[in-house]
């Protein structure tokens, strides 16, 4: 690993003063230090944001759950109010890649990496989250914009996520059997008004599928699904699984995330 | 006394591993020590068209940069072949040059150009970053039934072929084939696996200017046979001026027999800097350069009768052997493989045909069952679909084939002195309940998934090896073992083995043998290995020989201890040695019943100084001390068998495959310490799971590794097994005194075809190949509603 200057800013404030293009923050490392031991990535500067306090803890309201950016996964997994609230985040949160992934990784970094087959990118497109930044809101169908690609600029530095509460909601995985991200994952989430079904580990992004979504406003019931042909265009080929595949997971497991709300 | 052979003594060396106190290579530092981090090719193949290394050299803390140009000038040799294989024609093998440092052209993505020695590692990283090697990139191949239509990879070396090999009489088996009512075919690959040894390779070589030595502590499973190696075929130091150092080493599998790259060239430029050196691979490094297993594709045949009897058995196999070839990567896909190929069954003719062919891949060696887990694939494929043929029932059909004569001479090489195979697939289908498979296949079915049921029965040659069986067959040297026991005049024990351990439990299994044998607690014995400073000399460990061989060295040389003991006991009694027993580590003289104890009996041999004793306890003839070795060379392999049975539970939605339960009954002869080969049982069908459901090593066409982590690498983990149920069937072998046979790669050697042929059952007899993956199951199972729903 090539050597950077480390600093452990307090605030927000100052943590954004120090990011510049030859930045990066640092949350749990799960992505950053490998890619950097690696040689994948170079930083001049490394900010490490977890001594942040304000940017650490789970609050949850009548209508939505925030989980500040450098809440690990654990975290979520344990958290009693998660569990009443969103039993399914916490789901999710409890099946990310292993036990020491989960004690260090975190939501905000996450989120920001925008991993194509990360797993909370599709809980925040199907419980309609807004994530906040130290500079602005943004919501969830805005924030994650491609490939490892996000909508945050320069120094803009996640603070929370925050989940609107659904009446109800599941989350399915076909986890790689090597590093145990999502082949595919489907989020389903039963609003008061529509249905979202989101989907990762397909495409280079997560999106929400929006003819599983449409059938299943109308109907949500497992049954509906039933005969809807999930389209394997554009989706992710690589040596752990075809676009052929990926798409009858696709609709497999949002059949089985239905059946299990 | 109770006998510790056959107890479950807990491992005295757990308490240092499992406190974090081992003491690996990766953990030994010397004063003044430089960091080596090799520049490797990028390409598969490449010619080295110049390398330039002037910047590396003037790169803060950068001590040195060596490159292939250096180490050719200095005349080190390189990397051997240590089996000479001969084509069915006669011809000797085709073995290249494999440098320690590539000079003129790169043959596989990971082979070392140039290394650079600096203060601190990243210093080291970043030297390396400014070699720059202009490279002429060449077409690679990997796929070796294309290399044999390709053009060659190492001059000289047609059609890329090392040998064709050919073990058997092809015209017996025309004729056998000419009177089968049936003839049962497989087409066969047998995935390349990488070993993935825990701790990843390192080496820590310090020369010592005063007295010209070079010790290397480095990852060896053979510290003897390095130093042998390094010294005979690398010229990088005499023997008497090299000492290898293995300590605990963390996981081999094979990987660590063949003496490397990085070892010679660290022990040879550590004299050249005048620095001690320190190199540890990254994991990536161990995935692209630690040598692979397995990587053939086989085309087999067994001829049958209607009622289901073996004729005869042919198989025409492409062994992949990656770049170049290594120890034992000429022998692993023949002898260790086609004499085991036609299984546990009397089968009148046979033949095993090997083209053994290079590509540009890492070097593929031995690797845990090293060959026989191929044969096993082989033949218990053929036999499963026999049985489905011929719609006999699978346990049936394999009974109706066993020997049960012993010893049985088996078709190809080995007599097999001891087994009975019967009693051991009986033993597994009652542990397996066998017979209530199909009651749990309809309620498998009522949920909608396939269940189903595969057997395997196996034998497998390891012990290796009588030295002059070996030795006909190509070995460039002799398989016996050495043992030293030295007992100290303070009554403690050093067993001095030539074997090594890298997980196999020696400090345990080996005490136990030594007290058994001198009466003494087990406390009192320490094992030593690891070290060519400590103790004779040895073969070291791998083939499942270490207590079959250097077992029986120590209990040789405990032996010699024994009868010296009893000739100075007889003087120290004042009786004649005839009239003393030893019993218990105690020396009695019978008439008077007067006795003395091994451990006085030692103080004695010392001749502690009594004022006014005159008289020496040592007979007439003998020395004074009590050390005795021995040398071991086995009379006969030994021969480990058993029948295994699983069940697997396959969801036909996502292809996801379960293993359900999985039995295992082998027969190893005497068990010494029980708990520790059910801990070797449990890791070698760990290992098998692993490549039949999930290890698969992928290159691109262009020869870069596509799973060189773990992020891409399946490796399997606990929640990837049921719980294993374990039994065991006991004939003693009659080829060592303690009746043992080999039990640390049966479980490895197993376990793939039992998998497969469970995996296969429940997709209704259709073919799959390793690792059985999701995906590939999934498409199984699709084509197989098709062609339900087309008959219905
Ligand atoms: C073996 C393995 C298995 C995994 N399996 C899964 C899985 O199954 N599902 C899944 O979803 N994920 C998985 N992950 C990803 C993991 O859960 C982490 O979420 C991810 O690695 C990044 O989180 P981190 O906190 O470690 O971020 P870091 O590595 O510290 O940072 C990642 C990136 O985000 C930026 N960043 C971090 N925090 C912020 C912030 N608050 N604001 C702006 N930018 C920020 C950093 O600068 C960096 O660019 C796995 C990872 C590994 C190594």
């Amino acid at each position: 690993m090539k050597s950077f200057n480390y600093h452990a800013p307090k605030d927000v404030k100052d943590a954004s003063k120090l990011a510049s293009s030859s930045s990066a923050f640092l949350a749990g490392g799960m992505t950053t230090i490998p890619s950097m031991k690696l040689g994948l990535a170079n930083y001049k500067d490394i900010i490490d944001i977890k001594k942040i306090k304000k940017l650490s803890g789970i609050k949850v309201s009548g209508k939505s759950v925030t989980i500040g950016a450098t809440t690990k996964h654990v975290e979520v997994a344990t958290s009693k109010d998660v569990k009443k609230a969103i039993p399914a985040l916490a789901k999710l949160a409890g099946n990310i890649g292993d036990a020491q992934v989960r004690n260090r990784g975190t939501i905000g970094g996450s989120i920001s990496n925008n991993d194509p087959s990360a797993c909370y990118p599709s809980a925040c497109m199907a419980l309609n989250a807004v994530i906040h930044t130290n500079k602005r809101k943004i919501d969830a169908e805005k924030f994650f914009t491609g490939m490892f690609e996000t909508a945050l600029k320069s120094g803009e530095l996640v603070e929370a996520v925050e989940f609107q509460i659904p009446e109800k909601a599941d989350y399915q995985k076909h986890p790689n059997p090597a590093s145990r991200y999502a082949i595919i994952g489907v989020f389903v989430a039963k609003h008061k008004k529509d249905v979202n079904v989101a989907v990762t580990g397909a495409k280079s992004c997560v999106y929400i599928d929006k003819d599983l979504s449409k059938k299943l406003s109308s109907s949500f019931s497992a049954s509906a699904l039933e005969g809807m042909d999930v389209k394997s265009s554009g989706m992710n080929s690589d040596m752990h699984a075809s676009a052929e595949y990926r798409a009858n997971l696709v609709s497999l497991y949002a059949k089985k995330a239905v059946e299990a709300c | 006394m109770a006998s510790l052979v056959g107890s479950r003594v807990e491992r005295k060396e757990d308490t240092r591993f499992l406190q974090g106190k081992g003491r690996y290579t990766a953990d030994i530092n010397i004063a003044n020590q430089t960091y080596a981090v090799f520049v490797r090719s990028p390409h598969a193949r490449a010619k080295i068209k110049s390398v330039d290394t002037s910047k590396a050299l003037k790169s803060s803390g950068v001590v040195g940069v060596l490159t292939g140009k250096e180490i050719a000038e200095d005349k080190i040799g390189g990397l051997i072949a240590g089996w000479a294989i001969r084509s069915e024609d006669g011809s000797e093998m085709k073995v290249p040059a494999n440098p320690p440092l590539a000079k003129d052209i790169a043959n596989f993505v990971g082979e070392p150009i140039a290394v650079v020695f600096a203060e601190t590692l990243d210093e080291a990283k970043e030297g390396a970053e400014k070699v720059k090697v202009d490279y002429k990139v060449l077409k690679a191949v990997v796929d070796p039934a294309e290399a044999m239509k390709s053009d060659a990879i190492h001059d000289g070396v047609e059609k890329n072929l090392c040998y064709d090999w050919l073990l058997g009489d092809r015209k017996a088996v025309d004729e056998a084939f000419a009177k089968a009512d049936k003839i049962i075919k497989v087409d066969l690959i047998n995935n390349r696996l990488v070993p993935n040894a825990m701790e990843p390779r390192a080496c820590v070589v310090d020369y010592n200017i005063a007295s010209e030595e070079i010790t290397l502590y480095t990852t060896s499973q053979n510290p003897h046979l390095s130093r042998l190696v390094m010294s005979a075929f690398g010229g990088v130091a005499p023997e008497n001026k090299l000492r290898v150092v293995a300590p605990d080493v963390g996981g081999g599998f094979g990987s660590k027999i063949n003496v490397y790259n990085e070892e010679i060239v660290c022990s040879w430029a550590s004299k050249k800097i005048e620095r001690p050196i320190k190199w540890v691979a990254e994991r990536t490094e161990s995935f692209l350069t630690d040598t692979h297993g397995r990587d053939h594709v086989t085309h087999a045949e067994l001829a049958v009768t209607n009622d289901g009897k073996f004729l005869g058995f042919k198989n025409e196999t492409i062994a992949n052997l990656g770049a170049y070839a290594r120890v034992f990567g000429t022998v692993t896909p023949t002898y260790l493989f086609g004499p085991c190929a036609t299984g546990v069954y009397v089968i009148p003719a046979a033949y095993s045909n090997v083209k053994a062919v290079y590509t540009n891949t890492a070097p593929v060696d031995a690797y845990r069952g090293a060959g026989r887990p191929e044969a096993t694939y082989t033949i218990e494929r053929l036999v499963e679909k026999a049985a489905m043929e011929l719609g006999m029932d699978k346990t049936e059909i394999r009974m109706k084939n066993f020997p049960t004569q012993f010893p049985f001479k088996q078709t190809l090489v080995h007599t097999v002195d001891s087994g009975d195979y019967v009693a051991g697939l009986e033993k597994a289908k009652q542990m397996a309940d066998y017979a209530g498979f199909e009651s749990r296949r309809k309620q498998s079915e009522a949920n909608g998934k396939l269940r189903g049921i595969g057997v395997s029965s196996y034998f497998e040659a390891c012990g290796i090896a009588p030295s002059a069986a070996v030795m006909s067959l190509g070995c460039g040297v002799g398989l016996w073992e050495s043992a030293e026991v030295r007992f100290n005049p303070t009554g403690q024990i050093s067993v001095f083995t030539g074997a090594h351990s890298h997980g196999q439990s020696h400090d345990t299994t080996f005490a136990q043998i030594a007290a058994d044998e001198l009466g003494v607690p087990m406390e009192n014995i320490d094992v030593v290995h690891g070290d060519t400073d400590k103790g004779t000399f040895g073969m070291g460990t791998y083939g499942s020989r270490s207590l079959t061989v250097g077992g029986i060295a120590i209990v040789n040389a405990c032996k010699k201890i024994v009868a010296k003991g009893k000739r100075v006991a007889a003087k120290m009694l004042e009786v004649n040695e005839d009239e003393i027993e030893f019993k218990d580590g105690e020396f009695v003289a019978l008439k008077s019943n007067k006795k003395k104890t091994i451990g006085e009996v030692a103080f004695a041999c010392y001749l502690p100084g009594q004022r006014d004793e005159m008289k020496s306890p040592i007979p007439e003839g003998d020395e004074p001390g009590l050390i005795e070795s021995s040398f071991f060379d086995p009379a006969n392999f030994s021969f480990p068998a058993g029948s295994h049975i699983c069940e697997v539970e396959i969801d036909p939605d996502t292809g996801n495959v379960k293993v359900e339960k999985y039995t295992a009954v082998d027969d190893f002869g005497r068990i010494v310490n029980p708990m520790i080969v059910e801990g070797q049982v449990h890791g070698g069908i760990a290992q098998g799971i692993g490549q039949a459901l999930h290890e698969n090593t992928q290159y691109d066409e262009t020869g870069q590794l596509m799973t060189a982590s773990y992020m891409d690498y399946t490796m399997p983990r606990a929640d990837n097994f049921p719980e294993f149920n374990l039994g065991f069937t006991c004939t003693h072998a009659t080829s060592n005194p303690l009746g043992v046979k080999g039990c640390g790669e049966a479980g490895a050697i197993a376990s793939p075809p039992t998998v497969m042929n469970a995996v296969i059952d429940a997709l209704g007899g259709q073919e799959i190949s390793m690792p059985a993956t999701a995906e590939k199951v999934w498409k199984a199972c699709k084509s197989m509603k098709k062609s339900n729903a087309k008959a219905a």
